[in-house]
């Protein structure tokens, strides 16, 4: 029994032929086991999807019919048998509703971890290691340059220039389904509670944050009307809209990124953030090295994005490691 | 340092001037001295702390980091200390150091002992504070701060005139504390002249087409603009002379026979303390050999009053401008540490001067400000007083005489055979000498740049945005029937083209070593690329002997074949 026997790379994503499903799949799929939301890994047209509540949720707000033939949805930490595999989502502290997947069969177990991060997020459970013999694991950051300062310390630039400048709006940019409301709760966890305007893209997903639990406080939609009516704030949009003649109606506005790639001052720069926030979903490169650690693993295989860095420091570790090049797997804000 | 460091982040982010000035006033309301002037120093670039070399970061880096990480992340981000600052494992919590603490002992150590305090002081810091302290060391703060941003940002601050600031800024080095005592109500105005010190030089603009039309050549006069450096040469009778580059650094230590030997008679001068920081190095002059320099003349420079002029290299036993020799000639005379007297007798130098700051009356030591009279009235008072000096080191800048444009362009062409000369300079006949860059005052009418074919040898990946291209092309020209590398150019070229000199390379690799491809280049297979570039140096380093200064990629000549590429001997001819 190898583990390939129990997870397989085919064209259209990760097989597990005792089960007979793929997980976040690239292509429409009989069954996909779904890690969570974000468009890239949950796709439309699949006949059933095993995801966990608020994925399905989530799913069905942003594809609508689409979304997938029926659901099956798990809660955390328990066990259903497809096919000859356990199968159990685990929290992956990513987005509301993201899970690792992890399979169980003949006494092997593999972790999937679609997307994760170490840090606290108020929006969504944390992350949970699971002890397995292969984990298969994202690098989205996976270099020793990205090794983020504490949110709180990003949180704290964004609060001093809005002190510092609070006759010009602040405009975001922050991905619409997880960053954009991770920040808002983060504000709101700090004790502010002014009204946040927030462009229409996100707000679907607000309100559904907001029914599962999340304190997002007082949120308006960013529009024309509430930038004459009300004294300058703070905006909250999607990346692409800072870019946008949308953004133009804020005026000579502070504009501010909420992203991982903000730790590299060039990519700051190229996107003419004034104020950049170093702020991402993703684990760092000490959250890779503890997580596969925390994990025992003694095989790495790895998903997408800086996997070289990640395979030679697996290698300098006497950890086995192989790359998979999944290459329908974006990683933050799809750059 | 903390806060130094934000302001150095939050004017790298910050496009706008005005933004960026808004940031400096603010700075200069919360912070005390020295750190206040030794940051303004160091992001006008007046504060040289180059004894960090890229060399020892990444010597620095490798002893902490494995050299694959190192390299997959300097790959990616493309700037080498930002890379090692954000690489860098943080040490124990301790007290980092401040930034008068790091520029004060920067400036009293020796390399071998930079090396063993950096990694101590990038323990202690954060992030942000690592990336600007290896900016500052390695002397490359490029935050988009000129001296007018700083000057406008004091006068802002302190509520002070602009002009009285720019009197007195370069009477002093870094960290500025009587300048500060002044704008800050503490103290008297300190006066300008006192010292030999430098002022801000006036600058031109380069001209283009448009411009033409808009001139009256009858408003202008003009000169050569000659290919060597710009210097401040200031004289006056018991206090000796001294030298400045372009920048304000004092330059004499490494130019004993021009200023040494000026002032009265052959007294020598105490190197002066700021001499040690100078971008150009001037060490341990013996007595011995500055006698011997100033002995070549058999009597010494004698000038008193303030001249702009261009520091140039001269042939040994030729006088006049025919003897001024070319960039690289003089390029052996500077960073020096030492100078020997036999190194001033093979290239001595001659400063050609174009314009008078200061007149000095017949006693020499009392000088007259004649910065706000006409070009044309200044100019008649430096030909007196370099008539005066009566020395082969002091020349005169010609005037050229011209009565349309047309006639100017066609000197300018000619002036193309002249290794010195890098085009002319236009100066209308009223403009006072007003440090900065003043509009439409001076103008620069650089010589077209020279263009060779060149065949491409080598390529290696370009960084950051570039990194998976490859962008940075080595290539050469024929020696018999070899061809030897001649310069490296990355840039001159569309997006286009740098994808179609990707593909080439990509399917003409003949050979890898480690980042860099050997691709074809026979006579009958290969690729040219018109090259131009704006000089040659000769360069022991190159195989060929030469190197282009700042080549780039004119044009690609898929029409032709890499025998029809150009000689050596074409760009030799133009070393000499
Ligand atoms: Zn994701
Ligand atoms: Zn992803």
């Amino acid at each position: 029994m190898r583990p390939q026997d129990l997870a397989v790379l085919r064209p259209e994503g990760l097989f597990c032929p005792p089960g007979d499903f793929l997980i976040d799949p690239l292509r429409p799929a009989a069954r996909a086991v779904i890690t969570h939301g974000h468009s890239d890994h949950a796709r439309p047209g699949h006949d059933e999807v095993i995801c966990t509540e608020a994925t399905a949720a989530i799913m069905q707000a942003r594809l609508g019919e689409r979304a997938a033939g029926r659901f099956s949805t798990l809660r955390y930490g328990e066990k259903v048998r497809i096919g000859e595999v356990d199968v159990t989502l685990v929290p992956a502290g990513h987005v509301l509703g993201s899970a690792q997947v992890l399979l169980e069969w003949r006494g092997l177990r593999i972790v999937f971890s679609g997307d994760y991060k170490r840090d606290a997020d108020p929006t969504c459970a944390p992350f949970e290691p699971v002890r397995c013999h292969v984990f298969i694991t994202e690098a989205t950051f996976g270099l020793p340059v990205f090794r983020r300062p504490p949110p709180g310390d990003e949180l704290e630039k964004l609060r001093l220039s809005m002190a510092r400048a609070p006759e010009r709006w602040h405009v975001v940019g922050a991905y619409a389904l997880g960053k954009a409301q991770r920040l808002v709760a983060e504000i709101r966890a700090a004790g502010d509670d002014r009204a946040i305007a927030m462009h229409g893209a996100a707000i679907k997903i607000c309100e559904l944050y907001q029914n599962f639990g999340a304190k997002l406080g007082a949120l308006e939609p960013a529009s024309a009307e509430s930038t004459k009516s009300s004294a300058p704030g703070l905006v909250i949009c999607p990346p692409s809209a800072l870019q946008d003649r949308w953004s133009q109606k804020f005026g000579d506005a502070v504009r501010g990124m909420a992203s991982g790639w903000m730790q590299i001052k060039g990519r700051a720069r190229q996107r003419n953030v004034e104020l950049p926030l170093i702020l991402s979903d993703h684990a760092d490169w000490p959250a890779l090295q503890q997580t596969i650690l925390d994990t025992g693993a003694e095989e790495i295989w790895i998903t997408h994005g800086q996997e070289d860095a990640l395979m030679r420091w697996c290698d300098l570790r006497g950890l086995f490691a192989r790359p998979l090049n999944l290459h329908g797997y974006e990683g933050e804000e799809a750059e | 340092m903390k806060d130094f460091s934000n302001l150095l982040e939050n004017l790298l982010c910050q496009p706008a001037r005005n933004g960026k000035l808004a940031l400096l006033v603010d700075y200069l309301n919360r912070t005390p001295d020295p750190d206040r002037g030794y940051s303004l120093a160091a992001l006008c670039g007046d504060l040289v702390l180059d004894e960090v070399k890229p060399g020892l970061l990444r010597a620095l880096i490798e002893e902490r980091a494995d050299p694959i990480l190192f390299r997959l992340s300097y790959d990616f981000v493309g700037d080498l200390s930002e890379t090692i600052a954000l690489m860098w494992e943080p040490g124990e919590a301790a007290e980092p150091p401040g930034l008068a603490q790091i520029v004060e002992s920067m400036r009293a150590m020796s390399k071998a002992e930079a090396r063993r305090r950096l990694p101590g002081w990038l323990d202690t810091l954060d992030g942000t504070g690592r990336w600007a302290l290896l900016k500052l060391v390695t002397g490359a703060l490029r935050v988009g701060v000129s001296t007018g941003l700083a000057k406008q940002a004091l006068s802002q601050w302190s509520g002070v005139a602009q002009t009285e600031i720019e009197e007195v800024w370069h009477g002093f080095a870094p960290p500025y504390l009587p300048l500060f005592a002044w704008l800050s109500g503490a103290a008297a105005r300190p006066s300008a002249c006192d010292a030999l010190c430098f002022h801000s030089p006036m600058l031109a603009h380069p001209i283009d087409d448009a411009d033409f039309e808009r001139l009256e050549p009858g408003d202008f006069k003009a000169e050569w603009k000659w290919d060597g450096i710009r210097v401040q040469l200031k004289g006056r009778s018991g206090a000796g002379a001294r030298l400045f580059s372009r920048s304000g650094d004092d330059i004499s230590a490494a130019f004993p026979e021009l200023v040494a030997s000026s002032g009265e008679g052959l007294d020598l001068l105490p190197l002066p303390a700021s001499g040690e920081r100078a971008g150009v190095r001037g060490g341990g002059v013996s007595p011995d050999v500055v006698r011997k320099a100033s002995g070549v003349h058999g009597h010494p420079l004698v000038f008193a009053g303030g001249l702009d002029g261009e520091l140039v290299a001269l042939e040994p036993g030729k006088t006049g401008l025919e003897a001024v020799a070319s960039f690289s000639t003089l390029q052996q005379r500077l960073n020096r540490k030492t100078i020997s007297a036999a190194m001033l007798a093979r290239i001595p130098v001659a400063i050609i001067a174009y314009d008078l700051l200061f007149a000095a009356d017949a006693s020499g030591e009392n000088w007259t400000d004649v910065r706000p009279l006409p070009f044309l009235e200044r100019r008649r008072l430096l030909e007196q007083a370099v008539a005066k000096a009566d020395d082969p080191r002091l020349l005169l800048s010609p005037l050229l005489s011209f009565e349309h444009w047309d006639a100017l362009a066609a000197q300018r062409a000619v002036s193309a055979e002249h290794p010195s000369v890098e085009g002319v300079m236009l100066k209308r006949k009223a403009s006072p000498y007003i440090a900065g860059r003043p509009k439409g005052e001076w103008f620069k009418w650089k010589r077209d740049a020279h263009l060779l074919d060149c065949v491409v040898m080598y390529a290696q990946r370009g960084h950051g945005k570039r990194a998976s291209l490859y962008s940075d092309y080595t290539f050469g020209l024929w020696s018999g029937d070899a061809l030897l590398p001649v310069g490296k150019a990355y840039f001159g070229f569309t997006d286009a083209e740098l994808a179609q000199l990707d593909r080439f390379v990509r399917q003409n690799t003949v050979q890898k070593f480690g980042p860099v491809r050997e691709v074809v280049h026979a006579s009958d297979n290969g690729l040219v690329l018109e090259i131009a570039f704006e000089g040659v140096q000769v360069s022991p380093r190159h195989k060929s002997g030469y190197a282009m200064r700042f080549p780039r990629i004119n044009r690609i000549r898929r029409d032709k074949r890499p025998a029809e590429a150009d000689q050596l001997e074409a760009l030799a001819k133009l070393a000499r």
